[in-house]
């Protein structure tokens, strides 16, 4: 893989920023774009514009023909009928969806088992579902940040009626073992729901494989357009379901005071759709099949290898989630720790002090490396994990050792910045 | 007001806070957070004759966070409550004297927010 001639396919990393060469390692909030997806975007509205499967002009057509083949492709890609993939704005409509259409068929007393490492959009629309008294469960994580599969199976139970679980932890990093949870919900009859955001754009993921009823995720972190996301679900279930938001396209007949829906997945996208969005994510579809999802997954993998050597070459910095790059996406999430300087006071001193993601962010940016602090939508898991917040590095296909290099420079910095 | 955050000024202020530890028997005792960053203050207060008499803090957070409370508490100290609820955020900001973001301004005057609530019933 030649990351060199990849990053000359992204026209915002030529960009320079304070006279220095941008060094983007936040990924895992949004990727960048190429200019294949761009391209597509403008080749779009400067020749195929129209409203999608009304229209009988000839135009209309065009743009309906696009938008399906962008649906058929992006199914393609994850192993998917194209009858099976509903687009939504990103995972967190999609999980929404869900919970709202699927959420009907459980009642008080039903069970919904997820994760302590669940961003946010995993946890939030399960817990709409408490006003009809179903309990959500969380899945308690191994001292190395893996999931404790131990917990795992004695939560799981008669009542237990939703598996929903991450397949990679945004910010653990952690890889979970979909394809056996699987098989363990499925066997006490429950549904299994995998969110998608962070392992869809990073490696191979077919959803036969990984045993998934559901799976979710955004165009945005896989190189495509905001705005755009998809769900992915198996076509009985779908057909079984109620739509989430009514009004055009999503209907086959309205009637005064009824009205029946379309087939799905079109009974699940009320309102003019977000055609550009569908091109733009079936651009970014061809561009990472042209790469290889193999590749992209093992280029980080030794990224991850290589960053973690280097943290460790600064004793005060904790890394949280597995040591093992094989059970671990592209994502380091890290903390300064215990900083016991003499030129603290005696009282801050004793408890050390942890300097704070956001100095480190802060800090990073004067050479230009751009990372996230804060709690990044994982609240429960930073409980967990008993710290604030935290830093976090992410990578895909355009960063390379250069980046780790550069990152780890700053990062080296910092204490001299702060003086501590 | 300075580019560099980091100035020497916000510097000692972090590293060596004024008026920081747990107070016994305050007169009012009230803590705020920013859930987003994860900062916290705690804000402990004695009153007396219409004076802040003593004021300390505990908190943890960043740098900024944490300065602009040491600074805060050494602006108020031994001073008339009615002069103490006149002051603004600005007065608060100019005395840091640094330019800050608007994702850093919430972190300036988490204090100042927490400082008015304990004097909300004063």
């Amino acid at each position: 893989m030649d990351v060199n001639k990849i990053r000359e396919d992204f026209p915002i990393l030529k960009r320079k920023i304070n006279g220095k060469r941008a060094v983007y390692l936040d990924s895992t909030a949004t990727s960048q774009k190429p200019r294949a997806v761009i391209d597509a975007i403008v080749n779009y509205y400067e020749n195929f514009n129209a409203n999608v499967h009304r229209g009988i002009y000839r135009l209309s057509e065009e743009a309906t023909d696009l938008y399906e083949k962008s649906r058929e492709n992006i199914g393609r890609f994850i192993g998917a009928r194209s009858d099976s993939i509903v687009f939504v704005r990103n995972t967190t409509e999609a999980l929404n969806l869900i919970s709202y259409s699927y959420g009907r068929f459980l009642n008080e007393g039903d069970e919904i088992l997820t994760t302590i490492m669940e961003h946010h959009s995993n946890i939030v629309p399960w817990q709409f579902l408490g006003r009809k008294g179903v309990k959500l469960v969380f899945t308690d994580i191994n001292e190395d940040g893996t999931l404790n599969i131990d917990d795992f199976i004695n939560k799981i139970g008669k009542r237990t009626k939703i598996v929903t679980v991450t397949h990679v932890s945004n910010v653990l990093g952690t890889i979970n073992d979909v394809r056996e949870l699987s098989k363990i919900a499925h066997d006490h009859g429950a549904i299994f729901i995998v969110d998608g955001a962070q392992s869809v754009p990073h490696m191979p993921v077919d959803v036969e494989k990984i045993g998934a009823d559901f799976l979710a995720f955004s165009g945005h972190k896989m190189l495509g357009p905001m705005g755009i996301g998809v769900l992915y679900g198996k076509r009985d279930l779908l057909e079984s379901m109620d739509p989430f938001m009514g009004g055009g396209e999503m209907i086959s007949e309205v009637h005064t005071y009824g009205s029946t829906w379309a087939d799905v997945p079109l009974k699940f996208e009320a309102g003019t759709p977000n055609v550009e969005g569908a091109v733009g994510l079936s651009a970014a579809v061809d561009y990472l099949r042209s790469i290889g999802m193999e590749e992209v997954r093992n280029h980080e993998k030794g990224l991850v290898s290589y960053s973690l050597e280097r943290l460790g070459e600064i004793n005060e910095i904790n890394i949280y989630g597995p040591r093992d790059p094989e059970k671990r996406g592209g994502v380091i999430s890290f903390n300064f720790r215990n900083i016991r300087s003499e030129r603290i006071s005696e009282h801050l001193r004793k408890e050390g002090i942890m300097i704070h993601p956001h100095d480190v962010a802060t800090i990073l940016d004067m050479d230009s490396v751009m990372v996230r602090s804060g709690h990044h939508c994982a609240q429960p898991l930073m409980e967990r994990l008993n710290i604030p917040a935290s830093s976090r590095a992410s990578f895909y296909i355009y960063n390379d050792r250069d980046d780790v290099d550069t990152l780890f420079d700053a990062l080296k910095k910092v204490r001299g910045v702060l003086k501590i | 007001m300075s580019n560099d955050i980091y100035m020497e000024f916000i510097l000692e202020n972090y590293r060596n806070p004024k008026n920081y530890g747990v107070m016994d028997n305050p007169t009012v005792k009230k803590s705020g957070a920013n859930p987003l960053c994860g900062d916290d203050i705690t804000i402990y207060l004695k009153i007396e004759n219409g004076k802040i008499q003593d004021i300390r803090f505990t908190g943890k957070g960043c740098a900024i966070s944490q300065a602009s409370a040491s600074i805060l508490t050494e602006m108020v100290k031994g001073k008339d409550l009615e002069y103490v609820k006149s002051l603004g955020e600005n007065d608060l900001l100019s005395a840091l004297g640094i330019e800050l973001s608007p994702a850093r301004l919430k972190c300036a005057l988490l204090s100042y927010k927490v400082l008015k609530d304990a004097l909300s019933g004063f």
